[in-house]
């Protein structure tokens, strides 16, 4: 029996506020000593991203790739709102859905380059576009990749005719910390806070190895490998005793409050694990170093990138779920890319860690279908079982779970947002090309019609879609 | 394959510490059995074309015959292609195969003068780099440096990449030398034509120069050698070519190209460079190859009427800079299409991506090239073109025997050679990658230790 039937609906409401406050009062507290919530600011470029307008459209009779390792033989994707709303077969169509034949064609979450300079690399290259290095001190966390993007780069176009849906735009690696790293979609937009992924987290872009040796051996170092290490735990430490002097300030509020030291500030948000590193790492042994100093001061490595030897330390970037970043074939202009081998996302991925593709490159982003394609291929030539359905998921699913942004994109799950692409044959073909991407469920590219393909403002007036055709294409 | 395993592994090397294992091609060949294909899809690029079952015999390096039902002769191995496509040898043009090991590791790399390492950015590429202070010219020549020994050889041979145009690499210096044509077998010695094209930058990609100064620079270099050449005995007499600015190495090493011997292989993007260059030769007599061409199919008529052939690769779309506005993905298609010869090279031109030259050819046909073009692109075309296609770039009775037999369709990015033959011999299908691959296979397994696989 009901214990509150007859009393009136404030009255059991009076009790259940008053229950709880005494509660409230007899559980033991932590003393008042409590540490105060770290208060750095996060969130000082917003993104003022909205999706484009979109209809309701079913993609109907198609070979679906979920991205989480299902393909579907005859299968529809249903979206409306800028969302997936429904995944499956025989989905009926809305009324006023626009409905695309999928006979013959694939459908894939947008693709995801989790490694890119575009914007801050831009096309054309030369000395006034390049802003992706600070390449000025060893650490300068302080400075941000969204910062520097150039919105009109016109290999976001290109990209974007390929699948390419979002991506992480990182400063380069000169620099043993480089600065923040910034997710966007790849959408035209006049300003980068418009293209701004909303509520991605930010990354720190980290660099191993050669390339600070290359930029500051002769410049006050570091010059060795050691240096590199020394150099990222001296800014940590510095970070820790900033983050401790702003603690103090918050607690007692006694006095003016500390400097602002926008690199220390960053690094904080990094300690604080608000703000994850993507880790330039070519070599087995520097990732296992890399682990033990994130451990030294708690912070999170999310995934080694160009990880040219994650196949020899597959079992330890499971062990400490870090993510490989990888190329397909790329491999040995460096040292430190000597032991690249074309098995490698297979390897990490068959050792039950988190594998993925990247770019790092205008033209290999524009293909990244075809670069896993190489990737299963030669992991299926040492024996693997590597399905399509499993592999979609180095281009989609698991750079969207090394941004932190799967629970909004990267797979083809109801209610995630609408980032797709129609493929018309099987993405993993030199021959198939993205034939639709759509964005927050808006159709941004068509490649049969020249009318939704977009130009960069630096395109006009140049060459003109009638001889390039769209997107360069 | 015996042969190979022994030469190469615990025979008479093993025996002798101090020998390099190194494995003799004379040796492969003469004891090289006769081999025969059978059952293949045979994509001849001769006068037969393509062939639905056919078999190759291979005898004494050569192809002695293509065609349905052969007889095995006595003591011949068969191979069953199981009617799995089988074409010529791939040929990667452009390239530093065999010239360099790691590119940024200087002392592997002979590709150019000498970089200067500390003036690399930081992903290592060109941007702010430099060659050093000494002069790239005319007299460099690849020939000099071609390493057997060298990684990248055998990973381009297992993908199906049996010969290589090697040439300079690109960067400051006008004139960057003398390409030769290798071959990717097991020979103590590569080189199968020198002299091959000599490399001339002319893509004014620096800062550091402009047109007008490349140009004048071209001009006089090439007028230096025809006087020279006119009156070599009369170097050291005054007013003799001695005066000259040229060096006297780079005006010996110019005769071939200025009496139309040896083609000039230009780097050059722009479309109004292209024609600016294609009248210059002409009127000059010289042999012409347009090298990157991002804007080449403005020219195609052009070209094509000055048999000018294009070496591209097709992927480059992007407008890197304002010389290559241009770009398209269809490139390779228009030019083929106006008649002009196409010629592959390789993802960026890199030698350590040799390999992708069938994902170059499979993107040029997702791009509206023909099928059975692209595949010339990377087999007969670039034969003719560096002038080796009497014995190389087709399946044809009495060419060396270079073949691939392929899992798949050759320009498909998930195909991989199943045999390679070069000049008859068969390929291992190892490289320092597959035994990389290897050694980390099994994570788990704590015996024997890693070093020791």
């Amino acid at each position: 029996m009901n214990p509150t039937k007859g009393l009136p609906a404030w009255g059991a409401a009076v009790i259940v506020v008053l229950t709880l406050a005494l509660a409230w009062w007899l559980i033991p507290h932590a003393s008042k000593d409590v540490q105060v919530a770290d208060q750095f600011p996060n969130d000082e470029f917003p993104s003022t991203y909205k999706p484009l307008p979109s209809h309701t459209t079913l993609i109907r009779g198609a070979t679906i790739l979920t991205a989480t390792d299902k393909e579907i033989a005859h299968g529809d994707v249903l979206m409306s709102d800028g969302k997936i709303k429904e995944v499956g077969e025989n989905i009926a169509a809305p009324s006023g859905a626009t409905v695309i034949d999928g006979k013959g064609k694939f459908v894939t979450p947008g693709i995801i380059d989790i490694h890119s300079h575009l914007g801050v690399y831009p096309s054309p290259s030369n000395e006034a576009t390049q802003d992706g290095n600070e390449a000025t001190k060893p650490t300068t966390p302080e400075v941000r990749s969204e910062n520097s993007v150039w919105p009109q780069d016109p290999g976001f176009t290109r990209a974007l005719a390929g699948g390419v849906t979002a991506m992480e735009i990182l400063p380069g690696s000169a620099n043993l910390i480089g600065g923040r790293s910034v997710v966007l979609k790849n959408v035209p937009s006049i300003t980068t806070q418009g293209m701004k992924f909303p509520g991605a987290p930010y990354d720190l872009k980290m660099a191993c190895g050669e390339n600070p040796k290359r930029v500051y051996g002769e410049k006050g170092g570091p010059q060795t490998w050691m240096g590199d290490v020394a150099g990222y735990r001296a800014a940590f430490a510095k970070a820790q005793a900033y983050r401790a002097t702003w603690r103090k300030y918050w607690k007692t509020k006694a006095g003016d409050p500390p400097d602002r030291d926008l690199g220390l500030e960053t690094l904080a948000l990094v300690l604080d694990k608000k703000i994850p590193v993507q880790m330039h790492c070519y070599r087995g042994d520097q990732m296992a170093t890399m682990i033990d100093v994130a451990k030294e001061f708690g912070f999170r490595i999310a995934a080694f990138h160009h990880a040219s030897e994650a196949y020899k330390v597959a079992d330890l970037l499971k062990q400490n779920d870090i993510c490989a970043v990888m190329w397909a074939d790329w491999w040995g202009f460096k040292m430190e890319a000597y032991d690249g081998i074309e098995e490698n996302i297979a390897m990490v991925d068959h050792a039950g860690a988190c594998a993925m593709i990247h770019s790092d490159d205008p033209i290999g982003i524009q293909r990244l279908n075809q670069e896993v394609a190489i990737a299963m291929a030669a992991g299926r030539r040492m024996g693997y079982p590597i399905t399509r359905a499993h592999a979609v998921a180095w281009m989609t699913r698991n750079p969207a779970k090394a941004l932190g942004i799967l629970d909004k994109t990267g797979t083809l799950e109801s209610g995630k947002m609408a980032d797709v692409v129609v493929w018309d044959g099987d993405p993993f073909s030199v021959y198939t090309h993205a034939e639709k991407v759509f964005i927050d469920g808006a159709l941004l590219y068509d490649r049969d019609n020249p009318k939704l393909s977009p130009r960069s403002d630096f395109e006009l007036g140049q060459e003109d879609n009638s001889h390039t055709g769209g997107a360069g294409q | 394959m015996t042969v190979i395993c022994v030469v190469m592994g615990f025979g008479p090397a093993a025996a002798q510490p101090n020998q390099k294992p190194t494995m003799h091609y004379e040796i492969l060949v003469s004891q090289s059995p006769p081999t025969l294909i059978k059952h293949g899809h045979v994509y001849s690029l001769g006068a037969a074309g393509t062939i639905t079952d056919a078999d190759v015999l291979i005898q004494n390096g050569k192809i002695v015959q293509v065609g349905a039902n052969l007889t095995a002769p006595p003591g011949a191995k068969i191979i069953d292609a199981h009617g799995k496509p089988v074409t010529p040898g791939l040929m990667a043009s452009a390239t530093q195969l065999g010239i360099t090991e790691v590119d940024l590791v200087a002392e592997t790399n002979d590709s150019g003068p000498g970089l200067d390492y500390s003036r690399f950015d930081a992903d290592g590429y060109t941007a702010g780099a430099k060659a050093n202070e000494r002069v790239a010219s005319a007299a460099f020549d690849v020939s000099d440096a071609v390493n057997p020994n060298s990684s990248l050889i055998p990973v381009a041979r297992i993908a199906g990449v049996t010969r290589s145009l090697t040439s300079p690499s690109l960067g400051d210096g006008l004139f960057r030398g003398q390409a030769a044509v290798i071959n990717l077998g097991n020979e103590p010695n590569l080189t199968d034509k020198t002299k091959a094209g000599m490399v001339v930058d002319l893509s004014s990609g620096d800062a550091q120069t402009s047109r007008p100064m490349l140009w004048a620079q071209l001009r006089e270099t090439l007028d230096d050698a025809r006087e020279y050449w006119a009156d070599r005995a009369g170097y050291h007499r005054p007013g003799g070519a001695r005066d000259q600015r040229s060096n006297r190495i780079d005006l010996d090493a110019l005769e071939p190209v200025i009496h139309g011997r040896e083609p000039l292989i230009v780097n050059v993007d722009r479309a109004s460079d292209i024609h600016a260059l294609l009248q210059y030769c002409q009127a000059n007599k010289l042999k012409l190859i347009v090298l990157g061409g991002q804007e080449a199919w403005k020219d195609a008529g052009e070209l094509a009427a000055a048999h000018v052939p294009v070496i591209i690769d097709s992927e480059q779309n992007l407008p890197g800079s304002f010389s290559g506005l241009g770009g398209t993905l269809k490139n390779a298609a228009r030019l083929d299409a106006a008649g002009v010869t196409v010629v592959f090279q390789p993802q960026g031109g890199t030698a350590h991506y040799a390999r992708t030259i069938t994902q170059i050819a499979g993107n040029a046909v997702a791009n509206g090239m023909k099928w059975d073009h692209a595949l010339a692109a990377i087999t007969k075309n670039p034969a003719q073109v560096w002038g080796i296609d009497s014995s190389y770039g087709t399946l044809e009775q009495g060419k060396d025997a270079d073949v691939v037999i392929w899992d798949g369709d050759p320009l498909e990015v998930t195909s991989a050679p199943i045999a390679v033959f070069i000049k008859g011999a068969q390929m291992p299908m190892t490289s320092r990658q597959t035994e990389l691959r290897d050694r980390y296979r099994d994570l788990a397994k704590k015996n024997p230790p890693f070093g020791y696989r």
